[in-house]
C-alpha cells in the first residue's frame, strides 16, 4: 500500500468515527430501551431535542458541561414523555415515539427562530463553549512509527471527549446489560415481564428506569452535534441518524458490540460517499452517491427479512405489560 | 379501581374522550404561543380568518385537506388490520414517480380523458408497489412492518434524488425536476370546473382531486364496513387466530391492506402532480404522509372523523401560513409542533383521561340513580 492511499484510508477511518459517535450512542440508548421491552424510534427526536437544549444553552452560558447537563436533562423530559404514555398509560409505543419525533422537529426550529431570529439556527459558539479535540499523551511520540503509530496518532487521536465517552458506552453497556443484576431483571422484563413480576420487582420501574438511560445516551448524543462536531445547532441537524441508529441496532441484534460494529460500518458508508462523489471505480463505475446513502436502510431490511442472518427482537416488546389483579 | 373494564355510553367513547384529547393538545399549543411571548387566542383568530376569512383562503385549505383526506385514509385502512403504516411519505413520493415515467411518455400522445384516469392508476398503483413490499416481508419473512416501512421512506427519498438529479431531469436545466407535462395531463382546477358552468371563483391550487378525495372517503367506507373484504380485513384485525379459525389467510390480509393503503397514500401526487405542479420534483409530499397518522388517529380511522381531521389540518396549514406572516415569531413549524402533540394525547395518550372519566360518569349516575 503506497503512502497516499494510507492516508486517505486513515482519514476516511478518521472521518467515520467522527460520524459513528451520535449513532453509537443513539443505538446503546435504543438497546436499553428495547431490552426492556420499549419500542424506540423516538431516538431521533430526543437527540434532536437535545441537540437544540445543547446548543441553546452554550450560547447563553458558554459553558459546554451546562450545555451536556441540559441536553441530558431536556432528553430524558422526553424520555419520561415516552415511559409516562408507554409504561404508566399502556399507549401505542410506536404512536407516542413518532409523537416526540414530531413535535421536536417542529419545536426546535419554532424555538430556536423565536429565541434567536437566526432561521432556526443557534448563535456560532466559540471554542471555550464547545469539546474541543484533545491530544491524547504519547501520540505524537508516536505518529512516526508506521502503520500503528499514524493509525494511532490520525484515527484514534484529536478527537474531542464526547467520541471517547461514546467509545466507552459500548462495553459499558456490555457490563450492565450481561453482568449486572439491573441487567439481567432488564433482559428478562423484555423478554417475560410477568415472571419478573412474580418475582416482586416492578416492572414499571425497571422499564422507566432503562428509558431513562436511554434518554440519558441520546441527550449525549445531540450535545455532540451541536456543541462538538458542529459550533450550532441546526434546523433539522439529526437528518434521520437516530433512524440509522435504530437500524443499526436491530442490525446488531440487540447487543452492545454487533451494534457498535453496525454502526461503524454505516458511518464508514457516509464517510466513503463524500469521498466517492464523482469517482469512477474500476468495473463498477461510478456509484450513485444516494445509493451508499441509503445503503443502511436497505441492508437493515434485507436482515430483518432473514435473507442474512436473523435478527429477533426481545419477545416482549412492543407489547404494554398488564399486572393482573 | 381497574376502570378499563367500565362501559361508557358510545357518546363519551367516541365523542367526549376524543374531543378532550385534541383539547388538551391545543392547550399545551397554546403553552408554547404563550412561552414565545405571544398571545394564543389572538394567534387562534388570525388561524381562523386566514383558513376561512376569504376566498382564497378557502380554495388553500381543502387543497391542503385534499392530500391529508388521502393520507389519512391510507393510514386508517392499514389500522383496521392491525398494521401501523408509517411509509405513506415514500408511497406518496412513488406514488408521484408513477405519475411523472406515464406522462413524460405519453403526454405528447394521449387526450386528457385517456391521460388523467392513466395518471391517476399510476399514482396509485405506484404507491401500492412501495406498500407491497413491505407488506410482503411482513407477512411471509416476518419482519416488522413498522420499521421496514420507515426504512422503506429514507429508500424512496434516496431512490428520487437521484432520479430526479441524474435521469429524469430536465436536459439543461439546473434544478433536479423534470420538464413540465402537457397541459392534457393537467387536473382541472376547482375555478376552472366553476367557469365551465359560469360561475367565476377566485384562483387557487384547489383542483378536482379534492371530488376524488371525497369519493375515496366513501370508497374506504363502503369496502371497510359494508363489503365482506372489509369484515375479512377487519376480523384479521381484532384476531389473526379468529380469521384463520374463520378461513381467511392473515396472510393476504396483509398484503390487500397494505397495497390499498399505499395505492391512496399515492394519491397524494395526483393532488401535487397532476393538479398543482404539472412536474415532478423534489420533496412535494412535505410530510403530509406522516400527517396522515396524525389525521386518522384524531378522526378515529372513520372516513368521516378523517374528513373532519383533514379539514382541521388544512387550517392549520393555511391558518398556520397566515399566521406565520402576521406575527414573525410564530412560524409555519408551529404547525408541526401541534401535530405532534395531537398524535401524543389523540394516539399515544388517548387512553389517559378514561379512568378519570369513568369516575365522573359513575358519580353522575349514581348521583341521579337514588
Amino acid at each position: 500500500m503506497d503512502a497516499i492511499t494510507l492516508t486517505t484510508l486513515l482519514a476516511t477511518l478518521d472521518a467515520t468515527l467522527r460520524v459513528s459517535t451520535p449513532l453509537i450512542l443513539c443505538a446503546m440508548a435504543g438497546l436499553f430501551s428495547e431490552r426492556s421491552g420499549i419500542v424506540d424510534i423516538s431516538l431521533e427526536g430526543k437527540m434532536l431535542s437535545a441537540a437544540f437544549a445543547a446548543g441553546t444553552l452554550a450560547a447563553i452560558t458558554g459553558s459546554p458541561w451546562v450545555a451536556l447537563l441540559g441536553a441530558i436533562i431536556v432528553s430524558i423530559g422526553l424520555a419520561l414523555v415516552h415511559g409516562f404514555a408507554c409504561i404508566t398509560h399502556r399507549g401505542d409505543q410506536v404512536v407516542s415515539g413518532l409523537a416526540i419525533n414530531v413535535l421536536a422537529s417542529g419545536l426546535t426550529i419554532v424555538l430556536g427562530i423565536a429565541w434567536f431570529s437566526q432561521g432556526g439556527q443557534t448563535p456560532a459558539l466559540a471554542s471555550e463553549a464547545r469539546f474541543m479535540p484533545l491530544e491524547l499523551p504519547l501520540s505524537s511520540s508516536i505518529a512516526n512509527v508506521p502503520v500503528i503509530g499514524q493509525f494511532f496518532d490520525t484515527v484514534i487521536n484529536g478527537h474531542n471527549l464526547l467520541v471517547y465517552i461514546a467509545l466507552l458506552a459500548v462495553p459499558a453497556t456490555w457490563w450492565v446489560v450481561y453482568r449486572t443484576r439491573f441487567g439481567l431483571r432488564l433482559r428478562a422484563v423484555g423478554e417475560n415481564p410477568l415472571a419478573v413480576d412474580t418475582t416482586g420487582i416492578s416492572v414499571s420501574r425497571l422499564r422507566y428506569f432503562s428509558v431513562m438511560i436511554c434518554g440519558a445516551l441520546c441527550g449525549v448524543a445531540g450535545a455532540y452535534l451541536a456543541i462538538a462536531q458542529n459550533a450550532a445547532f441546526s434546523r433539522e441537524m439529526t437528518a434521520g441518524q437516530g433512524y440509522i441508529a435504530l437500524a443499526a441496532m436491530i442490525f446488531g441484534k440487540w447487543r452492545p458490540m454487533p451494534a457498535l460494529l453496525a454502526c461503524l460500518m454505516f458511518g464508514f458508508l457516509d464517510a466513503v460517499s463524500i469521498r466517492l462523489q464523482g469517482i469512477v471505480l474500476p468495473v463498477i463505475g461510478e456509484v450513485p452517491v444516494q445509493l451508499i446513502q441509503a445503503l443502511p436502510y436497505i441492508l437493515t431490511v434485507v436482515l430483518l427479512a432473514g435473507f442474512i442472518g436473523r435478527a429477533i427482537a426481545p419477545k416482549a416488546v412492543g407489547i404494554p405489560f398488564t399486572k393482573e389483579r | 379501581m381497574n376502570t378499563s373494564n367500565v362501559e361508557l355510553p358510545t357518546w363519551i367513547e367516541v365523542v367526549l374522550i376524543p374531543l378532550l384529547n385534541i383539547f388538551l393538545a391545543l392547550v399545551f399549543s397554546g403553552l408554547i404561543i404563550l412561552a414565545i411571548g405571544e398571545d394564543p387566542i389572538k394567534a387562534v383568530g388570525i388561524m381562523i380568518n386566514g383558513a376561512f376569512g376569504y376566498d382564497e383562503a378557502i380554495g388553500y385549505t381543502l387543497y391542503y385537506t385534499t392530500n391529508f383526506i388521502f393520507t389519512g385514509l391510507a393510514v386508517a385502512v392499514a389500522f383496521h388490520a392491525r398494521l401501523f403504516n408509517i411509509g405513506g411519505e415514500g408511497q406518496a413520493y412513488i406514488g408521484g414517480l408513477g405519475v411523472g415515467l406515464a406522462f413524460l411518455l405519453l403526454d405528447k400522445h394521449l387526450p386528457a380523458l385517456l391521460l388523467i384516469p392513466i395518471g391517476i392508476l399510476m399514482a396509485a398503483v405506484f404507491g401500492a408497489l412501495w406498500a407491497f413490499i413491505p407488506a410482503w416481508l411482513q407477512a411471509y419473512r416476518g419482519s416488522h412492518i413498522v420499521i421496514t416501512t420507515i426504512m422503506f421512506n429514507f429508500i424512496a427519498a434516496s431512490l428520487m434524488v437521484y432520479l430526479l438529479v441524474n435521469v429524469l431531469i430536465m436536459p439543461g436545466s439546473m434544478s433536479p425536476e423534470t420538464r413540465e407535462f402537457d397541459t392534457a395531463g393537467w387536473l382541472p382546477f376547482m375555478h376552472e370546473l366553476f367557469a365551465w358552468f359560469g360561475v367565476n371563483i377566485t384562483r387557487t391550487p384547489l383542483n378536482m382531486s379534492f371530488l376524488l378525495a371525497l369519493v375515496c372517503c366513501v370508497l374506504v367506507w363502503l369496502y371497510i364496513w359494508k363489503t365482506q373484504w372489509g369484515y375479512a380485513l377487519r376480523t384479521a384485525g381484532h384476531s389473526e387466530a379468529a380469521a384463520v379459525y374463520a378461513g381467511i389467510n392473515p396472510k393476504r390480509i396483509v398484503i390487500i391492506a397494505m397495497c390499498i393503503s399505499g395505492g391512496l397514500a399515492g394519491l397524494v401526487a395526483v393532488n401535487e402532480i397532476m393538479g398543482v405542479h404539472h412536474r415532478l420534483l423534489l420533496n412535494f409530499p412535505a410530510g403530509y404522509g406522516f400527517t396522515g397518522i396524525a389525521v386518522a388517529l384524531m378522526g378515529r380511522n372513520h372516513p368521516l372523523g378523517i374528513l373532519v381531521a383533514s379539514l382541521l389540518f388544512g387550517v392549520l396549514y393555511q391558518g398556520g401560513t397566515e399566521l406565520a406572516f402576521e406575527v414573525p415569531k410564530i412560524t409555519r413549524e408551529m404547525v408541526v409542533a401541534i401535530q405532534g402533540l395531537i398524535i401524543l394525547f389523540s394516539g399515544a395518550l388517548a387512553l389517559m383521561l378514561r379512568p378519570w372519566t369513568v369516575r365522573v360518569w359513575l358519580g353522575l349516575t349514581r348521583q341521579s340513580a337514588t
